[in-house]
């Protein structure tokens, strides 16, 4: 009667999952327009185009990062700074910048190539359009403007979630300057994007004791 | 036939049938919300509360769709078949008591669809004939994987009709030691199965005049074994060979729109109903406590239909808990089941219980 045995112990799983999934102790769903996943602290999203705390564009036109993409997706044009009002504090500013949305693979080498941190990413990850003219993201809409916000495509629509736009990832924290480690206390990186003054890097404990637990809080 | 008297049977078929409809929305949201639950997920959620309207939006969507007639069909018979499937479906039901018989203005109303006294016989009757819609749509569809199903389906119903059809013969012979002579209609069948078993062994009363006087209980083989081919003879997993929606073609392949709903109505039609004739044969029916006196004369009205309707979806709750859980039934494991355990074991119970009829009844044949 071994088949019977196994029958039971078949029926108790099911069974069991039921009622755990009514009690609601194991359903795994989230609800996902409703409600959002926490996502990783490092979360390759949407790109922006940063500003330092005076206004100042980061871009300078370098186009490291167009040459770092290996999806060929970054389009640069620098031009040289008007002497009388710069655009960058530098020789050059980026005068053209499209991102290839179709193309792009997210690899974030674009941000790892930027010399002065100008392009970073976000949490956005809902950037689907109607039409692939559309998924070209010019200057106008990867800069932010000058109190640190960032623009989207589109704002008014249901899904547009202008929070995570507020939350840059934070790749530069696992690349502490000069590869140590221990980054605790250096004023470094910025966990949301706009001009600000920002306090140094916490360490893990008290980033820990903030979020509650040891989980991302990003 | 008075007029009182033909509006009575009028009222009680269209209410045999708008239950029947009702009960057949539900079961399908019922099974996707419960499969959804033993599978970790949410199920239908957006339709109405509780996603309860799923059905309702489904049978929209199927209605309105285009109904394809591929070009090699036998159109009569194509035709005809979605409708030999719904409507023996639907007669099954008519057979069913759902109530107890009450007197209303010196008319007598059963709440059931028609009391035939060859009750049984007809239900046996209606499921073979079921049979004939899918071996035509099989074969009418005039193509092979629809033909090769079909023949799969019949070949399945048949061999699984003869244990249903002895397990049943199993009941009605007990039945008939329980009143005065044999029947073979399901409201006395299921009359008969009222109270408790009291005395019926004088050592055990204490414990016997407890436990419901169901044929369940002197019959328990024969309610698995029926319990057993009833899922095979309403196709559903994991005797669902006969559909297999995920790995071989069915025989519902060539059908579309409103004519393949109407083969889904009739399969879920046919669970509610093959259900509802279980649990009226083993599990007593609408018999149950009714608290008469104790509570509202309505309220103890509704009761019978109450337990009739809890043990019917007591037994489709374990369709479904068996269909989440069991893997499908290769077709020579079906055969083997079918005809090497399931039919020897129904003639072996049905001889057991002859005998032990008959000794009862007429004592040890030595003894004379």
């Amino acid at each position: 009667m071994g088949l019977i045995k196994e029958l039971i112990k078949g029926l108790r799983v099911t069974g069991g999952t039921m009622v755990r999934t009514i009690a609601g102790d194991e359903l795994v769903t989230t609800e996902y327009p409703h409600e959002m996943r926490v996502k990783p602290q490092r979360f390759h999203g949407r790109h922006v185009l940063n500003r330092y705390p005076d206004g100042m564009e980061k871009c300078i036109g370098c186009q490291l990062c167009a040459g770092a993409c290996p999806a060929q997706c970054i389009y640069v044009r620098g031009m040289d700074n008007d002497p009388e009002s710069p655009t960058s504090p530098g020789e050059r500013f980026g005068y053209v910048y499209e991102i290839n949305m179709l193309r792009c693979i997210f690899c974030g080498l674009c941000v790892e190539a930027c010399p002065t941190e100008a392009i970073t990413m976000t949490s956005l990850f809902e950037i689907s359009t109607t039409t692939r003219e559309d998924a070209i993201y010019t200057k106008e809409t990867l800069l932010m403007d000058r109190r640190g916000n960032v623009p989207h495509m589109f704002p008014d629509d249901e899904l547009a979630d202008l929070d995570e736009l507020d939350t840059a990832d934070g790749w530069l924290r696992a690349t502490a300057p000069g590869g140590v480690a221990a980054y605790e206390g250096v004023k470094m990186w910025q966990g949301t994007p706009g001009p600000a003054d920002w306090s140094p890097e916490p360490s893990q404990e008290e980033r820990d004791r903030r979020t509650g637990d040891g989980e991302e809080d990003g | 036939m008075t007029w009182p008297e033909f509006w009575i049977v009028v009222l009680r078929v269209i209410l045999t049938f708008g239950l029947l409809l009702v009960a057949t929305l539900i079961n399908v949201w019922a099974e996707r919300k419960i499969l959804a639950d033993m599978q970790n997920r949410i199920g239908p959620k957006r339709a109405g509360p509780w996603g309860i309207l799923q059905t309702v939006a489904d049978g929209l969507k199927l209605f309105f769709k285009e109904a394809i007639t591929p070009r090699k069909v036998e159109l009569g018979m194509y035709l005809l078949a979605p409708f030999l499937a719904v409507v023996p479906a639907f007669l099954i039901f008519m057979m069913v008591p759902w109530g107890k018989p009450f007197t209303i203005a010196g008319n007598e109303v059963t709440l059931q669809g028609a009391d035939l006294n060859i009750g049984l016989l007809f239900i046996l009757a209606m499921s073979s004939l079921a049979v004939y819609s899918v071996v035509l749509a099989g074969w009418a569809s005039g193509s092979k994987y629809p033909l090769l199903g079909g023949v799969r389906a019949t070949a399945q119903a048949i061999s699984y009709e003869a244990a249903m059809g002895l397990a049943m013969v199993a009941v009605v012979m007990f039945t008939a030691t329980q009143g005065d002579g044999g029947t073979l209609s399901l409201a006395e069948i299921v009359e008969r199965q009222a109270g408790t078993w009291g005395d019926i062994i004088p050592a055990l009363e204490p414990v016997l005049q407890f436990i419901p006087r169901w044929n369940v209980f002197p019959q328990i083989v024969a309610f698995i074994i029926f319990f057993i081919a009833i899922v095979a003879e309403t196709n559903r997993a994991s005797f669902s060979l006969v559909e297999s929606e995920q790995e071989i073609v069915g025989f519902h392949t060539e059908y579309s729109g409103m004519r393949f709903a109407m083969f889904f109505l009739a399969e879920y039609v046919n669970i509610f109903s093959m259900c509802a004739i279980a649990a009226s044969l083993f599990l007593g029916g609408w018999n149950g406590p009714t608290f008469e006196g104790s509570v509202p004369a309505i309220v103890s009205g509704i009761l019978p239909t109450v337990w009739f309707l809890a043990k019917t979806y007591f037994l489709i709750f374990l369709f479904f808990w068996i269909r989440a859980t069991l893997p499908r039934l290769r077709y020579d494991q079906l055969m083997q089941l079918g005809w090497k355990r399931l039919i020897p074991g129904a003639l072996a119970w049905l001889v057991l219980s002859a005998f032990v009829i008959s000794f009862r009844q007429f004592g040890a044949p030595w003894s004379q």
